[in-house]
């Protein structure tokens, strides 16, 4: 009874504003945005996103709790999956209906993700971010098969109207999707994932509509951007009620990151970054066993 | 349904898209630099989490403190801002597949829009 008086006593205070760590604000904000940008930047160029990098960093450098982590993450990969949308949709690779299909899906495994994030301890969330890591890394690098078959359009794709045709060289291409409930059940479990570590899970967002669905590769990457941002929005209001969103935290952290996948995406279409990719995918696997080991011994 | 309706749908969300992040940012970064100016002392300690602070989940709150200058409240409603960009994308996609006449896709948007809105009526 005391101690739950004590607690809502704390709340009112904004607790977390008295203890410091010696550090002054205004360096302490400068240090985040900067990290931010790197993480940005890194993102960009492995094609994983800022949130995959920048909460690892947060948590394991910065000390800061994976709920607050999490939140100031979401919040950039909103900025950086609309930013980033916006560029591609003059291109015509993305699909806006394959896109709104299986947003149904990934909004409700956000629901979903963002509710267990109060339920599952700080050090099992640990674990699977750094297993999304070790993932993501891999996926990054991995060959990507061009031209998919389409020998086999499905029957549900037609009838949900799940096709498109987007430019190869001058000409236009169809295609059509295949494996529709795989791609669709991935995508809830990509959706999950971006609500539980507030992550944008490009990686296996892309799993699904190039891996299972046989869409090109550019339609894949580019609609799956396109769908990142509407996905964390659904988490992003239950983030909101439960604290984990702190204002000035997500400030830096956000322009950051928007800043620095901005400049990455300007690198990646001029500079040659095969070798740049393999230095930074080795650094994401260091995060995810990094992630994975605070997990499993308990310092979340 | 002719695939230039569709690019115009597709070309006018990602404006309102362009348009929402920047506004958004612009305004996170006013707060950020009242937040900063006005702070003095060590950062906050964010090594644990203690719950949401009050104020913050409500709206009105927000833009009371806005209205007051609250550097906090200005980041908070520049965060409202980006959330709501995406929200209103799927709110475009309502109404331009329904222009298109193609009530199936109308539909599904509708669908994603309440998923979307549930999310900020759940409580907890």
């Amino acid at each position: 009874m005391a101690s739950a008086l004590f607690r809502r006593g704390e709340l009112d205070e904004r607790p977390y504003l008295k203890k410091g760590n010696g550090l002054n604000t205004l360096v302490f904000s400068l240090e985040i945005c900067v990290t931010s940008i790197l993480a940005g930047f890194l993102g960009a160029l492995t094609g994983l996103g800022g949130g995959v990098v920048i909460v690892p960093v947060l948590c394991l450098l910065f000390k800061i709790d994976l709920h607050y982590a999490i939140g100031a993450s979401l919040v950039s990969v909103i900025a950086t999956s609309s930013g980033a949308a916006a560029a591609y949709v003059r291109d015509g690779y993305s699909n806006i209906r394959i896109g709104m299909f299986l947003e149904v899906a990934t909004t409700l495994g956000a629901l979903l993700g963002a509710y267990l994030v109060a339920k599952v301890s700080t050090d099992w969330i640990g674990v699977v971010f750094g297993a999304v890591l070790l993932y993501s890394a891999w996926a990054s690098l991995r060959n990507r098969t061009t031209a998919p078959s389409n020998f086999h359009p499905d029957s549900l794709a037609v009838r949900l109207n799940l096709r498109g045709s987007y430019p190869v060289n001058g000409g236009k291409e169809d295609y059509v999707a295949e494996h529709v409930p795989a791609g669709f059940g991935i995508m809830f479990i990509a959706g999950t994932l971006s609500g539980l570590l507030g992550i944008g899970s490009g990686a296996v967002k892309v799993l699904a509509m190039d891996q299972a669905m046989k869409l090109p590769f550019k339609v894949s990457t580019t609609t799956s951007n396109f769908m990142i941002g509407v996905t964390a929005a659904a988490s992003a209001g239950v983030y909101l009620s439960r604290g984990y969103i702190l204002p000035e935290l997500a400030m830096p952290v956000m322009l950051g990151v928007l800043v620095g996948s901005l400049a990455g995406s300007r690198v990646l279409v001029h500079a040659q970054v095969k070798a740049l990719r393999l230095v930074f995918s080795a650094v994401i696997v260091a995060l995810g066993a990094e992630m994975i080991f605070s997990g499993l011994t308990g310092r979340f | 349904m002719t695939p230039g309706a569709d690019q115009r749908l597709e070309i006018a969300m990602g404006n309102m898209l362009r348009i929402g992040v920047t506004v958004a940012a612009l305004v996170v970064l006013a707060g950020g630099i009242l937040y900063l100016a006005q702070s003095g002392g060590p950062p906050p300690d964010y090594t644990h989490f203690h719950g949401a602070p009050a104020g913050s989940e409500h709206i009105s709150g927000i833009l009371a403190g806005v209205l007051k200058l609250d550097s906090k409240s200005l980041i908070e409603s520049g965060i409202l801002l980006l959330i709501a960009t995406p929200i209103g994308r799927v709110l475009m996609g309502v109404v331009g597949f329904s222009l298109m006449k193609d009530r199936f896709y109308a539909a599904i948007s509708a669908v994603v829009l309440a998923i979307l809105l549930l999310s900020f009526v759940t409580k907890r």
